[in-house]
C-alpha cells in the first residue's frame, strides 16, 4: 500500500525523537497535500448542494442503471422473475424527478409470496456453517424448495449458473443505522441506498437501529421506522430499538415491542452524556426487564463521562481536528465500559450483546468473560475489521472526519488483524457494519471542532469481501466459519434461525452466489453509496458476491443491481432465543440464593440516631421496581426460584398475530414457551 | 534530615537513649549484623562496637531480627457512623497496633456531608493528639464534590501536610461520585501532587442487588456478601484505573478483598499503570464463609466493605501477589464495632456498621501466612509491611527504614514465638475477633515507638497522647518520578490542517455542544481557557507557583536543566 509505503520513508527520515511527544502515529501523507479528493470520486455522482437532505437528491444520478428499475417500482405487483431475467438496462430512460409510487401494504405483502418466481441453482458448492456440500437448489416462492442433486423442476425454470463458485445463505448485517438523524441531518445512505448496497454486497438482511428522538416514545419511533422502511428497504429487515431515554412507562413499552411487534433486541448507551446515556442503575434495571421479556441486551460500551471530560481537555489544548475524537476516546474507555457492562449482565443474568467492538483490549476483555461462562455476544464491524484509526492523522479534513465514528477506529495498525484473528477463533461471533454515513458537507458542520462531527462510516457492502479477503483469504477461517460469522451466528441470536442463515429447505430464498478467486478494488468511484469518501479506499478484496438473490429474486447479476424499493419485508423477532436463553434459563433457576436460618438475635441493640445510611430511603429513579424484582413477602419460599418462566408468558394472551408468520419453520418448531 | 514539624510541642524526657546490641538489622533491600544507638527518638548511629555514653539501656537482642516498625496504613479508629463511634478509639487502637508490632497508623478522615474537609481534618487531629500513642498520619475522604472543594485539598496539601485524598465509588447516594466527578477530583489531586485512593465496589449495582436480596427475603450478614459479588468489586477497579490513567493520576486502590480485584491491579500494572493495591488483614488471614455462619453475632463481626470473598483460597492468592509484587502493601481496614451496634442491622443486613479489626493482628498473620510458608523473605516482609508504604505516602526514610537520622520505630521480631488469636486476650475494645483461633507464629518481642520501649516481656507501656501528626510533603519521589515523565510526554498535538473551505451542511437542531454539567461542579482546573492557546505549552505544567514554593530549598524538584536535555516535542520533526 502505497501510504503505508509512505509512512515508513517519513520514519527514516525523521530523528528518533520525532514521534515523542505524541501517542499517535505520524500524520499520514497523502499524495496530492490538502483536501485531495479521492480522484474521480465525484465522476459519477452529482454532488447536489442545494438539497443537503439526502433522501431526496439521490435519485437522479446518471449512469446508475438500476435506478431506473424505480419506474417499476412494484404498484403492480408485476412478475418479479420476468424482471429479473429482464436484466437489459434501459439507459436512455434516466429521467431525474421520477414519481416513486410506493407500494402499499397490501401489495407488498404479495411480494413475499410471489407467484412463479421459480429459480434454479446449479452446480455451485453449497456452504453452511457446519459443511459443505455439492448439490443445486431449487427456488419457488422466495423460499428453498428442494435441494439436492437431479432435481425434478418444473419447466421454464430460469437456471442460474454457479460452476465454480460457493453458495452461502446471504449476509445479515446486525447493526446498521440508515435512518437515525443527527443534530437534524438524515444519513446519507437512507434504507433505499443502504439496502441497496447491502445487496451489492452480498448482505440480504439488515437489521437497523431505532433511536427515538429524545421527547418521542419507542412506539412511535418504531413506527416511523417501519414506515420508511416498509417504503424504501430492498431487502429484508428487522431493528432494534435503541434506550435514548428513561421515562415513566418504559417498561410497559419494552414489553410491547417484545410482544407485539416482533422486537427482541435493544441497545443501552453509556456514552453520549447528557443525551443517550444510562446510569448503571438503569442499565441494572433494564438488563432485569430483558432478561424477564427474552430480549437481548446490546451496549454501545464506552464511558461517557471521561469522554466529556477528555474531549474538554483536547479542545483545550487547541485541537479541533478529527484526531481529537480518537484522543478524546482513548482505548480504555472503551474497555472499562465493556467490563463494566458485562460486570451489570452478570448479575442480572442477562445476555449481553456488545456493538461495535473497535479494539484489542476490548475483545480481550469479551473473550475472558467468556471464558469465564459469560453468555456475552462481541460484534466486531467492517471498519475495526478492515482499516485502523492511523487516518485521523490525515492532512485531508474530508478524509479524516470519514473515519469519525464511537468507539473510534484504532490507532494501533495491528487491530485489524487482531480482531480478525479473534472472530476465527470464535472469540467474537457476529459482524456487522454500523453503516452510518455522512457526506463530506454533513462531516463538516464540526469543522471546527471535532465533537460536533457526525459519527459513522460505511461498511454495508463491503463487509462480507473485507471479511474474506482478511480472514479466509489468509487462512485464519474456513468458508464454513465465514458463513457463521457473516449470517448464521446472527440469525441464531436474534431468532431469525433457520429461517435465515442457512440453506435449507424451507429457509427464505436469500442466497449469495460467491466468487472466491478475483479480486476486486474498493473505491468510492465504484461503490454504490452516496458519499464521497469511503473509509476502504484503495483496498483490494478477494472474493465478492457475482449472483445475489433475495427473496427468491435476483437482485445482482452480471455486476448490474436490479433492487425495487420497499420490497424488503420486516422479519419480527421471537423473544427467548434459543442459541441464547438456554443457558440463561438453566442459571436462572439455579441461581438461588438463599439466606441462613437463624434464630432471632436477642442480644443488647444499640440506639441509632440518625438512619442516614437507610438503603430503603435511597430514592430510585423510577417509580416502579422493574418486573420480576418486585419484593416478595417475608415467608418467601425459598425453594422456589427467582426467575421463573412458568405461569403467564409474554405471548399467552394474543391469539395469532399476523406479523409472526414462522408458522412451520424449516427444522421443526423450537418449543420455547413449555420448560418441559 | 531537616526539622519535621510537630516534634518540638510533644513533651518528652530528653535524654531517652536506648541501645539495641547484636541485633540483625532487617530493611526491604538486605540484613546485616550491627548494634543500634538512639537518642531523642531519632537513630543516630548503626555499626559494630559502638562509642555510647555510659548508662544507657541496652537490649540485648542476641541476633533477632529488628526491623522498621510496621506502618498500617489504613485505619478507621474512632470513625462515627451513624450517631455511633467505631469501638476502638485513637487509644485502644494505637494501643493495639504497637502490642502487634506497628508504630504508625495512617487514618481516614471521613467528613460528614456538609462538612467542611478542613473542620473534618482538625476535629480528627484533635482527637488523635489527645490519644493517640503512636504516631499517626491522616488521609482525607472526599464525599462529595462542588466547588470550592479543590482550594480546601489545595489547603491540605499545603498546609497542613495531606498527600492522600480517597473517593467513594460505592455507598449510593451517601458517598459515591460519579465517574465524572472523580475525573475531576483525579486531575487536581494529580495537580497538587497527592495521591488518589479509592474505595472500590460499584454502588449502583450494589443498590439494586440488595434490593433484590432483601426483596428474596435474606436479611443476614450473608445478604452483605450476596449482595456485593466479587465481579462488583473488580469493575469498580477497573474503572478507577481507567480514569486514573486518563487523568495520568496515581492511584491506590484501598482493600483489595478479591482474586478477581487483584488480578485487575496486576493487568494495569503490567501495562505500566502507576497504581498501588492494599490488602488487608482480613483478606489476607481469613475468608467470606463466615458469613454464613449460624451464629448471627459472629457473621456480623465479618461484615467490611469491599466483603470477605467466600472462595477459602483467595487469602492465599493475595499472598502470594503480595510476595510477587503486584499487590506493595498492607493495611489493616480496623474499624470495629461492638456486637450492640452491629446488632442495629440484625433484621436487615445494609444496617449493620461495617469494619473488621485486624490492626493487632496485621503483622503476625503476614508473617505466619507469608515469610513462614516461604512465599516471601523478611525483606520482602518490611517491604510490605512498612518501607513500600512510607516512600507511596512520603514518610520514607523518616519511616520504614533502619538507617542513622531515621525515627527510632523498631521492632524486635521474634519468629519462632507461636501464639492463638484470640478475643480473650487481644487489646481491641470488641468482643469478637475475625481471626478467632488462628494460630500464628511470629510476634515483636519488644517494640520501640519514638525511641522508648512500649512493648517488653508481654506488657504494654504506652503514654495516651504521646503519638505525633506526622506531616507529608506532596509529589513522592516514589510514585511522581514516572508520573511527571509521562506528563511531559503525553502532549497531545492536532494536525495543521489548512481551513476547510468545502460545503458545510445547515445544522437546525441545536449543536451538541459540551452541555454545562447539571451539578455545576465542573473542575475549577479546567475553566474556560484563552480561545487561542498556545499549543506550545502544555496541558500539565509545572511552571508558575508551585505548592512549594515558599520553602526555599527543594531537593526534589528539578525542572531547569534535565539530564539528556529538553526533549523538543513541540516540532514535528
Amino acid at each position: 500500500m502505497a501510504e503505508r509505503r509512505l509512512l515508513h520513508q517519513d520514519d527514516d527520515n525523521g530523528s528518533l525523537l520525532s514521534k515523542l511527544g505524541t501517542d499517535s502515529p505520524k500524520p499520514r501523507v497523502k499524495f496530492g497535500g490538502m483536501f485531495c479528493n479521492i480522484e474521480g470520486a465525484y465522476e459519477n455522482k452529482t454532488l447536489n448542494f442545494e438539497s443537503y437532505s439526502p433522501g431526496s437528491s439521490r435519485r437522479n444520478h446518471k449512469g446508475r442503471v438500476d435506478d431506473q428499475k424505480d419506474n417499476f417500482s412494484d404498484t403492480s405487483s408485476l412478475s418479479n422473475f420476468s424482471s429479473a431475467s429482464q436484466t437489459q438496462p434501459n439507459p436512455s430512460s434516466a429521467s431525474p424527478g421520477q414519481t416513486i409510487v410506493y407500494p402499499t401494504g397490501h401489495n407488498r405483502a404479495q411480494n413475499g409470496k410471489r407467484e412463479g418466481d421459480k429459480l434454479i441453482i446449479k452446480g455451485g458448492k453449497i456452504v453452511n456453517d457446519d459443511q459443505s456440500f455439492y448439490a443445486d437448489i431449487y427456488i419457488e416462492d422466495g423460499i428453498i424448495k428442494q435441494i439436492g442433486e437431479n432435481l425434478i423442476v418444473p419447466e421454464g425454470v430460469k437456471t442460474v449458473d454457479a460452476y465454480g463458485h460457493i453458495v452461502i445463505p446471504g449476509g445479515i448485517d446486525v447493526n446498521t443505522c440508515l435512518q437515525a438523524s443527527h443534530l437534524g441531518m438524515s444519513p446519507a445512505d437512507d434504507f433505499y441506498h443502504g439496502t441497496r448496497a447491502a445487496l451489492a454486497g452480498g448482505t440480504t438482511m439488515i437489521i437497523d437501529h431505532v433511536v427515538p428522538e429524545p421527547g418521542s416514545s419507542l412506539m412511535s419511533a418504531y413506527d416511523q421506522w417501519r414506515d420508511t422502511a416498509d417504503k424504501r428497504s430492498c431487502c429484508d429487515y428487522s431493528l432494534h430499538i435503541d434506550i435514548t431515554r428513561w421515562h415513566d412507562g418504559l417498561f410497559e413499552e419494552l414489553e410491547t415491542l417484545v410482544k407485539d411487534k416482533g422486537v427482541n433486541s435493544f441497545l443501552i448507551f453509556m456514552a453520549y452524556k447528557d443525551q443517550y446515556q444510562s446510569s448503571d442503575t438503569q442499565i441494572y434495571e433494564m438488563f432485569g426487564a430483558m432478561r424477564d421479556l427474552g430480549a437481548i441486551a446490546q451496549v454501545h460500551a464506552e464511558n461517557g463521562d471521561i469522554i466529556e471530560e477528555e474531549q474538554k481537555n483536547v479542545l483545550d489544548l487547541g485541537i479541533t481536528g478529527p484526531e481529537g475524537h480518537v484522543l478524546s476516546h482513548s482505548e480504555e474507555i472503551e474497555t472499562e465500559a465493556v467490563y463494566r457492562a458485562i460486570t451489570i449482565a452478570k448479575q442480572a443474568n442477562c445476555p449481553l450483546y456488545i456493538t461495535k467492538v473497535m479494539s484489542k483490549s476490548a475483545a480481550d476483555v469479551i473473550a475472558k468473560a467468556r471464558k469465564k461462562g459469560m453468555v456475552i455476544y462481541g460484534e466486531p464491524i467492517a471498519a475495526s475489521l478492515g482499516t485502523d484509526g492511523s487516518h485521523y492523522w490525515s492532512k485531508d479534513w474530508a478524509k479524516a472526519a470519514a473515519f469519525v465514528m464511537s468507539p473510534p477506529l484504532n490507532p494501533d495498525p495491528s487491530t485489524p488483524d487482531y480482531l480478525n484473528s479473534l472472530l476465527a477463533c470464535g472469540d467474537l461471533q457476529v459482524t456487522a457494519s454500523a453503516h452510518c454515513t455522512f457526506t463530506t458537507a454533513q462531516k463538516a458542520v464540526g469543522k471546527d471542532d471535532f465533537t460536533l462531527i457526525p459519527e459513522g462510516t460505511n461498511g454495508i457492502e463491503e463487509r462480507m469481501s473485507i471479511i474474506w479477503d482478511k480472514a479466509v483469504a489468509t487462512g485464519k477461517m474456513d468458508e464454513n466459519d465465514f458463513v457463521a460469522v457473516t449470517s448464521t451466528n446472527a440469525a441464531k441470536i436474534f431468532n431469525v434461525y433457520p429461517r435465515k442463515g442457512r440453506i435449507a429447505v424451507g429457509s427464505d430464498a436469500d442466497l449469495v452466489i460467491w466468487n472466491t478467486k478475483e479480486t476486486k478494488l474498493i473505491s468510492a468511484k465504484s461503490h454504490n453509496l452516496t458519499v464521497e469518501v469511503n473509509i476502504f479506499e484503495g483496498m483490494e478484496c478477494r472474493g465478492f458476491p457475482v449472483v445475489v438473490i433475495s427473496q427468491g429474486r435476483i437482485v445482482l447479476e452480471d455486476e448490474k443491481l436490479n433492487v425495487i424499493e420497499g420490497s424488503g419485508r420486516f422479519i419480527p423477532r421471537k423473544a427467548f432465543p434459543d442459541y441464547v436463553y438456554k443457558r440463561i434459563k438453566a442459571r436462572g433457576r439455579m441461581a438461588d440464593a438463599r439466606g441462613v436460618p437463624r434464630g432471632n438475635y436477642d442480644g443488647p441493640v444499640h440506639d441509632v440516631i440518625s438512619m442516614s445510611k437507610s438503603v430503603l430511603s435511597t430514592p430510585t429513579t423510577r417509580g416502579p421496581m422493574c418486573p420480576g424484582k418486585t419484593p416478595l413477602g417475608p415467608g418467601r419460599n425459598l425453594h422456589q426460584s427467582g426467575f421463573t418462566l412458568s405461569g403467564t408468558q409474554s405471548d399467552d394472551h394474543i391469539p395469532r398475530r399476523t406479523a409472526q408468520r414462522i408458522v412451520a419453520p424449516p427444522g421443526g418448531r423450537s418449543n420455547i414457551t413449555s420448560l418441559s | 534530615m531537616s526539622g519535621y514539624q510537630g516534634k518540638k510541642n510533644i513533651p518528652r524526657i530528653t535524654s531517652d537513649r536506648l541501645l539495641i546490641k547484636g541485633a540483625k538489622i532487617v530493611n526491604d533491600d538486605q540484613s546485616f549484623h550491627a548494634d543500634i544507638y538512639m537518642e531523642d527518638g531519632v537513630i543516630k548511629q548503626i555499626g559494630e562496637n559502638l562509642i555510647v555514653p555510659g548508662g544507657v539501656k541496652t537490649i540485648e537482642a542476641h541476633g533477632r531480627m529488628v526491623m522498621p516498625g510496621g506502618i498500617d496504613v489504613h485505619t478507621r479508629f474512632q470513625m462515627p457512623d451513624r450517631g455511633m463511634t467505631s469501638a476502638d478509639d485513637f487509644y485502644q487502637g494505637t494501643r493495639a497496633a504497637l502490642a502487634g508490632g506497628t508504630t504508625m497508623i495512617i487514618d481516614h478522615v471521613i467528613p460528614e456531608p456538609g462538612v467542611s474537609l478542613i473542620a473534618a481534618f482538625n476535629q480528627w487531629r484533635e482527637w488523635a493528639d489527645h490519644k493517640s500513642c503512636c504516631d499517626y498520619s491522616l488521609h482525607v475522604d472526599i464525599t462529595e464534590w462542588h466547588k470550592g472543594m479543590q482550594e480546601e485539598i489545595e489547603a491540605l496539601v499545603k498546609d497542613h501536610g495531606v498527600n492522600s485524598f480517597l473517593v467513594y465509588l460505592a455507598y449510593k447516594d451517601i458517598f459515591q461520585l460519579s465517574d465524572a466527578q472523580m475525573y475531576e477530583v483525579f486531575s487536581v489531586i494529580r495537580d497538587l501532587g497527592a495521591i488518589a485512593q479509592v474505595h472500590a465496589e460499584n454502588g449502583d449495582i450494589i443498590a439494586e442487588e440488595q434490593k433484590r436480596v432483601l426483596g428474596l427475603g435474606i436479611t443476614g450478614p450473608e445478604g452483605h456478601v450476596l449482595s456485593r459479588p466479587e465481579e462488583v468489586e473488580a469493575e469498580a477497579v477497573n474503572r478507577s484505573i481507567t480514569v486514573a490513567n486518563q487523568t495520568n493520576c496515581p492511584l491506590y486502590i484501598t482493600k483489595v478483598m478479591s482474586k478477581n480485584a487483584a488480578d485487575v491491579i496486576a493487568q494495569a500494572r503490567k501495562k505500566g499503570a502507576v497504581v498501588y493495591g492494599e490488602p488487608i488483614t482480613a483478606s489476607l488471614g481469613t475468608d467470606g464463609t463466615h458469613y454464613w455462619s449460624k451464629n448471627w453475632a459472629k457473621a456480623a463481626a465479618y461484615v467490611t466493605s469491599p466483603p470477605l470473598s467466600p472462595d477459602p483460597t483467595t487469602p492465599d492468592y493475595l499472598n502470594s501477589l503480595l510476595a510477587c509484587g503486584d499487590l506493595q502493601v498492607t493495611g489493616s481496614g480496623h474499624c470495629t464495632f461492638n456486637t450492640s451496634q452491629r446488632a442495629v442491622g440484625k433484621d436487615n443486613f445494609t444496617l449493620i456498621p461495617e469494619g473488621t479489626n485486624g490492626t493487632e493482628e496485621r503483622m503476625s498473620i503476614i508473617w505466619d501466612k507469608c515469610v513462614v510458608t516461604g512465599k516471601m523473605d523478611e525483606n520482602q516482609f518490611v517491604a510490605v509491611t512498612s518501607t513500600n508504604a512510607a516512600k507511596i505516602f512520603n514518610l520514607y526514610p523518616r519511616k520504614g527504614r533502619i538507617a542513622v537520622g531515621s525515627d527510632a520505630d523498631l521492632v524486635l521480631w521474634d519468629p519462632d514465638s507461636s501464639k492463638i488469636i484470640s478475643a480473650k486476650s487481644h487489646h481491641v475494645a470488641v468482643e469478637y475477633n475475625i481471626f478467632e483461633g488462628l494460630e500464628v507464629r511470629g510476634a515483636p518481642l519488644v517494640v520501640i515507638s519514638q525511641g522508648k520501649i512500649v512493648l517488653e516481656d508481654g506488657n504494654l507501656h504506652t503514654t495516651e497522647g504521646s503519638g505525633r501528626y506526622i506531616t507529608r510533603k506532596p509529589f513522592p519521589d516514589y510514585v511522581y518520578k514516572r508520573i511527571k515523565a509521562r506528563s511531559r510526554l503525553a502532549e497531545l498535538r492536532g494536525v495543521p490542517r489548512g481551513q476547510y473551505d468545502g460545503p458545510v451542511c445547515e445544522v437546525t437542531v441545536t449543536p451538541k455542544v459540551m452541555t454545562p454539567v447539571i451539578s455545576g461542579k465542573t473542575s475549577p482546573v479546567k475553566s474556560a481557557p484563552q480561545p487561542v492557546r498556545n499549543l506550545h505549552q502544555s496541558g500539565f505544567s509545572l511552571s508558575g507557583a508551585q505548592i512549594d514554593d515558599n520553602i526555599p530549598r527543594r531537593p526534589t524538584q528539578r525542572i531547569v536543566a534535565p539530564p539528556g536535555g529538553r526533549a523538543n516535542i513541540t516540532s514535528l520533526g
